[in-house]
């Protein structure tokens, strides 16, 4: 909310500066945004007057004016301004003026020659004194202004304006009135409320008005005044505090509306009466019932929302918005006020819905003071017969008060306030806070029982209480103890593999770690055949967000896309996060996952150059999986998943659990996706691969083992898993290790066939192992491969 | 006798001229061996009278034993010669870069909530989790947000048809914690969270890290004390910080906390919003069944990319969803 600070200071006997005020405001939790000066920073500007007007000799567009500055000799100043006339009062920069040049910095008004007539001053525009951006003519002064007096002085315009950002608790802090309370609480300064005189009615004019509703609309008070000036303008001094509040000048009576909002923060609404058909009802709308808003929006009603109807129909959104065809024109005379009590529960999210915002919707729905409407529809009626004449009726009161809210007494403890404080505040220093808020404080056992002023609609309990007095007495007043607590041992279970050392692990392995949106564009699901469970957003932020990833891979794959579009060659990226499966239930799976392109190695001179392949990122996978210790198993089955290369893909079991795959991206998915390079990758349940056992370690054996190497050719088909489970099954207990070191196909081996070399290490934890036991063992390993498997024994190469 | 001194002379100087091993070797045989020059003055002695003998064979003798040193001590030095030169051999550049792969590293985000959570492991925080699809119940209305309230308007919510939602914070897990542990409690709640707002301050998912403390003799005091250490342990110097009265309608009193920034452009230094805070509202206790009154308990939710923002000198919150490896391989 934008405040001037001079307004301000009608209402509290402030004795600050604005910047000082600023800082008050935010450390009592108004937190203010900007400070800015009500006017630019100009000085020798003076109320002038134009007493007579001729041409230019040489130029159509300019005027030689006879300016008075008060300073008795009368001046020649050359002006361009399309509404100079004699009888103008404008603001005149004399010569000798500085004007705040805005970007340009400050200039000074000098004597000066246009096209050969001289000119002494400068006739001012709104925008040339950083007034308002109208640059369409002079500013004109009301023709009571006093010619000679300084400008800024006869404006007042030696003003800030502060711009609080307020929390929704602080409606009351919606206008000057409730602010300055708030101000002087804060800064110990004397409020000073302005006494607001009832009108006494000329006219008795009246109207039905019925709450139909009153729960939804307590009290509704009205008013019509008759044979107001439609054709008055909006007094200079009040558009300029309209201005410094943000708010657009409209008509006198729009205007006067706004003011009233913004002095007491009272939204309130003015009826052409000769729109209106018969009385006044609040209630709900109707379904099939519409109305044409202000802003010509059109609304359709229903009982969700609360109208302002005349006997024809609605005729206002209550609280919100008035009807077009019954708001102020220029040709109205006679007028009905508003000024009413809604509740908030029925305004809340009510604009919102009908995607608007109003000055009144936002207070209505934050609360507006329910003692406040009585003395708004007085002032505003002072107002308008000061401004656009006319006479008023009597004041109009609908009220249902068991539907009013009620203040009641809430109870603070002193010792409660020091506890959760952890403060050491006396029973005065609190007594002054709250009495300082017009909280009403009565002394009771142990503290006090405060009732706040009806527009703190935030005062409930206790603990709003505490707040405020912290708030007063200042945040930064409170103490600060240093952290303590009981010690406590953390639950650190070992069973788990913590997710720092999954991605400490990846990234040792030369992955960087990638954080993508945890929605992505449905297309991109569809692409990878990975749209099956997708949660769509009722209301995604873009079309391209808008399903929650079933996968990691779609998104670590746009990330790798955009990077090799910025030339990156080899990409490797590892994420861990949730995907969101929705089946019967929603399920959120945490995982992991990689994708790699490129050369294997960055490119280096000791290591030949080699694309990154599915035994990179299997490898890369095992590692990971080795975090879980050697306990449980772990295998890989050949994958059939759409979005895989079908002969370059696995499934990754670990203790018997689907954990996720590994392999290379269809060369048809790369496709879709614009992916001009292989692309391997692996996604795993971080869940599954985390469980691991503590280990339970073996007596290590003192005797030698002994190595032998076996090659062999096993028919294609045969996998080497079937091969290693063999081995291991027919070795039995002695087998320590097992390893493959070469495979091959192709030239000098049998078409159909593979060939293979593995080493065995046995080794017995009891004796020296002697040959006829070790040959019995390859012996019995030789003849189950070549029964069982096929193999075809190519010698034994070494021992 | 002469011939004694003669050879000697002449094995120093073949010996100091031999430049390998093995003609040291064959200077070995030739003075030394069973026919070298040595051994055959050593057979001449038979013909020799005793006294003559005597004198004659101690000075061949302690010929045999000089030769023998001097054989040694060349031998030493070619020893060292040929190293030396193996060793030249073997010289490689050592300002070559090393061989293999790179490392990678982790996301600034996860550095700093690695960071954040750590510090507060230390003070007995444990980490808490809870769904990213949250309800409305545990979201609003369970921390004090009735519906429509104008509270709910800071939270652009991201809903589903069924009327779940996106949590927008991440005090839900406070929710979720109390409801299932009870007080006491000491949480911490790193995750990600989702509003609906993109601009260069602004993305539509980003990272809070909640905490969570009730016990039965906590105040306002110990929150601004946690708050404080903490940042100047995050920093690793001692920060300004400022609290300032705001409002959040699950805790009450609401405070938020500014940090003292210099930006190091020689502007004076201002007040940077770092995080939200309270003490818990009753309401919130009461609805997670915990007792007001014997309670008090503080919260706190940092954002987590505005840490790291500070931390690490970003000026915008964009990149870090873009996953650009120029910007990433700056954190390893």
């Amino acid at each position: 909310m934008k405040v001037s600070v001079n307004w301000l200071k009608r209402w509290v006997d402030l004795d600050l500066d604005a910047d000082a005020l600023a800082a008050e405001l935010t450390a009592a939790g108004l937190e203010v945004d900007t400070v800015t000066p009500a006017a630019g920073a100009f000085t020798g500007v003076v109320v002038g007057e134009i007493v007579a007007c001729e041409p230019h000799p040489d130029a159509d567009k300019l005027q030689l004016c006879r300016v008075s500055d008060g300073g008795g000799e009368l001046l020649q100043v050359v002006c361009g301004a399309p509404n100079a006339r004699a009888g103008l009062k404008m603001p005149f920069a004399r010569v000798g003026a500085e004007l705040d040049g805005g970007e340009k910095g400050p200039f000074r008004i000098k004597k000066a020659k246009l096209r050969g007539v001289e000119s002494f001053g400068m006739c001012c525009s709104a925008r040339e004194l950083g007034l308002s951006e109208d640059h369409g003519g002079l500013m004109e002064l009301p023709a009571d202004a006093t010619v000679g007096e300084d400008l800024r002085a006869f404006l007042d315009l030696d003003d800030h304006v502060v711009d609080i950002e307020l929390t929704p608790n602080r409606a009351d802090c919606l206008g000057i009135k409730g602010l300055s309370r708030d101000v002087a609480a804060i800064t110990h300064a004397q409020w000073t409320p302005r006494a607001i005189e009832p009108v006494s009615p000329a006219l008795d004019d009246r109207l039905d008005i019925t709450l139909a509703d009153s729960a939804d609309c307590p009290r509704y008070v009205g008013r019509i005044l008759r044979g107001i000036d439609p054709s008055a303008p909006s007094p200079l001094w009040l558009r300029e505090a309209l201005r410094r509040s943000g708010i657009r000048s409209i008509s006198a009576v729009v205007d006067a509306t706004n003011y009233v909002l913004m002095e007491l923060g009272q939204p309130m609404h003015a009826f052409d009466l000769g729109a209106l058909k018969g009385g006044i009802t609040v209630r709900r709308g109707r379904k099939g019932e519409q109305l044409t808003l202000l802003d010509g929006k059109v609304v359709d009603l229903d009982e969700h929302l609360l109208a302002i109807c005349d006997d024809a129909g609605p005729v206002a959104l209550a609280g919100i918005m008035g009807g077009l065809d019954s708001g102020v024109g220029n040709e109205t005379t006679d007028v009905l006020l508003e000024s009413a009590w809604f509740a908030p529960a029925t305004i809340m999210g009510k604009a919102r819905d009908l995607g608007l915002h109003t000055d009144a919707s936002h207070r209505f729905e934050r609360g507006v003071d329910p003692e406040g409407q009585v003395a708004a529809m007085e002032r505003i009626t002072g107002l308008l017969l000061k401004i656009c004449g006319g006479q008023a009726g009597p004041l109009l009161v609908a009220e249902a008060p068991e539907h009013l809210p009620k203040r009641a007494p809430v109870n603070l403890r002193l010792a409660r306030l020091n506890r959760v404080l952890g403060s050491d505040l006396d029973a005065a220093t609190v007594e002054t806070i709250l009495s300082g808020l017009g909280m009403d404080p009565v002394a009771v056992e142990g503290g006090w029982n405060a009732t706040a002023p009806s527009a703190r609609f935030d005062i409930a309990i206790e603990e709003d209480l505490i707040e405020e007095v912290a708030r007063i007495h200042g945040y930064d007043q409170l103490p600060a103890a240093l952290p303590s607590g009981e010690l406590t041992l953390p639950d650190l279970s070992e069973t788990r593999v913590p997710g720092d050392a999954v991605r400490d692990a990846l990234c040792a392995a030369d992955y960087q770690e990638a954080i993508t949106y945890a929605f992505v564009d449905r297309a991109l699901l569809l692409k990878l055949h990975l749209e099956g469970g997708a949660l769509p957003l009722a209301n995604p932020i873009s079309s391209d967000m808008d399903v929650m990833r079933t996968a990691l891979l779609p998104g670590l794959l746009k990330a790798l896309g955009r990077n090799l579009r910025y030339q990156a060659e080899r990409v490797r990226l590892f994420e861990t996060g949730k995907v969101f499966l929705q089946g019967e239930g929603l399920d959120e799976v945490e995982r992991v996952a990689a994708v790699a392109c490129g050369p294997a190695l960055p490119e280096q001179w000791g290591e030949a150059t080699r694309k990154v392949d599915f035994f990179d990122l299997k490898g890369d996978l095992e590692r990971l999986l080795s975090l879980r210790g050697l306990v449980g198993s772990v295998r890989f089955t050949p994958a059939d998943r759409p979005f895989l290369h079908p002969g370059q893909a696995a499934d990754v079991w670990v203790d018997g659990q689907l954990a996720g795959w590994v392999g290379a991206l269809h060369p048809a998915c790369q496709k879709a996706l614009d992916l001009k390079v292989r692309v391997l990758g692996f996604e795993v349940d971080l869940k599954v691969i985390s469980n691991r056992e503590i280990p339970s370690t073996k007596q290590i054996s003192s005797f030698p083992s002994v190595r032998r190497d076996l090659a062999f050719l096993v028919p294609e088909a045969v996998a080497y898993s079937e091969i290693d489970a063999l081995v291991r099954e027919l070795a039995g207990t002695l087998l320590t290790d097992l390893i493959i070191f070469d495979q091959f196909s192709g030239q000098g081996v049998e078409k159909g066939y593979k060939s293979l070399a593995i080493g065995l290490i046995l080794q017995d934890v009891s004796s020296t192992l002697t040959d006829e036991v070790v040959e019995s063992v390859i012996d019995r390993v030789v003849k189950g491969l070549e029964t069982r498997l096929d193999a075809q024994l190519r010698g034994s190469p070494c021992h | 006798m002469d011939s004694v001194e003669h050879i000697l002379e002449q094995a120093r100087a073949d010996i100091g001229a031999a430049d390998d091993l093995r003609a040291l070797d064959e200077l070995r045989v030739a003075y030394l061996g069973k026919k070298g020059a040595v051994t055959a003055l050593l057979k001449s002695l038979g013909g020799m009278d005793p006294e003559e003998r005597k004198v004659f064979g101690q000075s061949v003798n302690r010929a045999k034993q000089d030769i023998q040193q001097v054989l040694e001590g060349r031998k030493a030095e070619l020893e060292v010669a040929a190293l030396a030169s193996k060793l030249a051999e073997e010289r490689v550049d050592v300002t070559l870069p090393g061989r293999g792969a790179s490392r990678g590293g982790l996301h600034p985000v996860t550095r700093a909530m690695q960071r954040i959570t750590d510090l507060f492991a230390r003070l007995g925080f444990d980490v808490a989790t809870g769904p990213e699809v949250e309800d409305d119940h545990h979201n609003f209305e369970a921390l004090n947000f009735p519906a429509h309230h104008p509270a709910r308007a800071m939270h652009d919510t991201f809903y589903f048809a069924d009327g779940r939602l996106l949590r927008t914070h991440t005090s839900p897990v406070q929710v979720r914690a109390m409801l299932d542990q009870g007080a006491p409690i000491r949480i911490i709640a790193p995750g990600k969270v989702y509003r609906s707002d993109y601009d260069q301050t602004h993305s539509p998912m980003f990272h809070q890290v909640e905490g969570l403390l009730v016990g039965e003799q906590v105040s306002m005091a110990d929150l601004k004390g946690v708050l404080q250490a903490f940042v100047n342990a995050f920093f690793e110097k001692d920060m300004g910080t400022r609290f300032r009265p705001s409002y959040f309608p699950f805790t009450e009193p609401s405070a938020e906390m500014d940090v003292a920034w210099d930006k190091g452009d020689g502007s004076a230094p201002g007040w940077l919003e770092v995080l939200g805070c309270g003490m818990v509202h009753p309401n919130v206790l009461k609805a997670c069944g915990i007792d007001a009154e014997r309670y008090v308990g503080y919260a706190f939710g940092m954002g987590v990319e505005r840490l790291a923002m500070l931390r690490y000198g970003v000026t915008d919150l964009r990149p870090f969803f873009d996953n650009d490896l120029r910007f990433l391989r700056q954190f390893r």
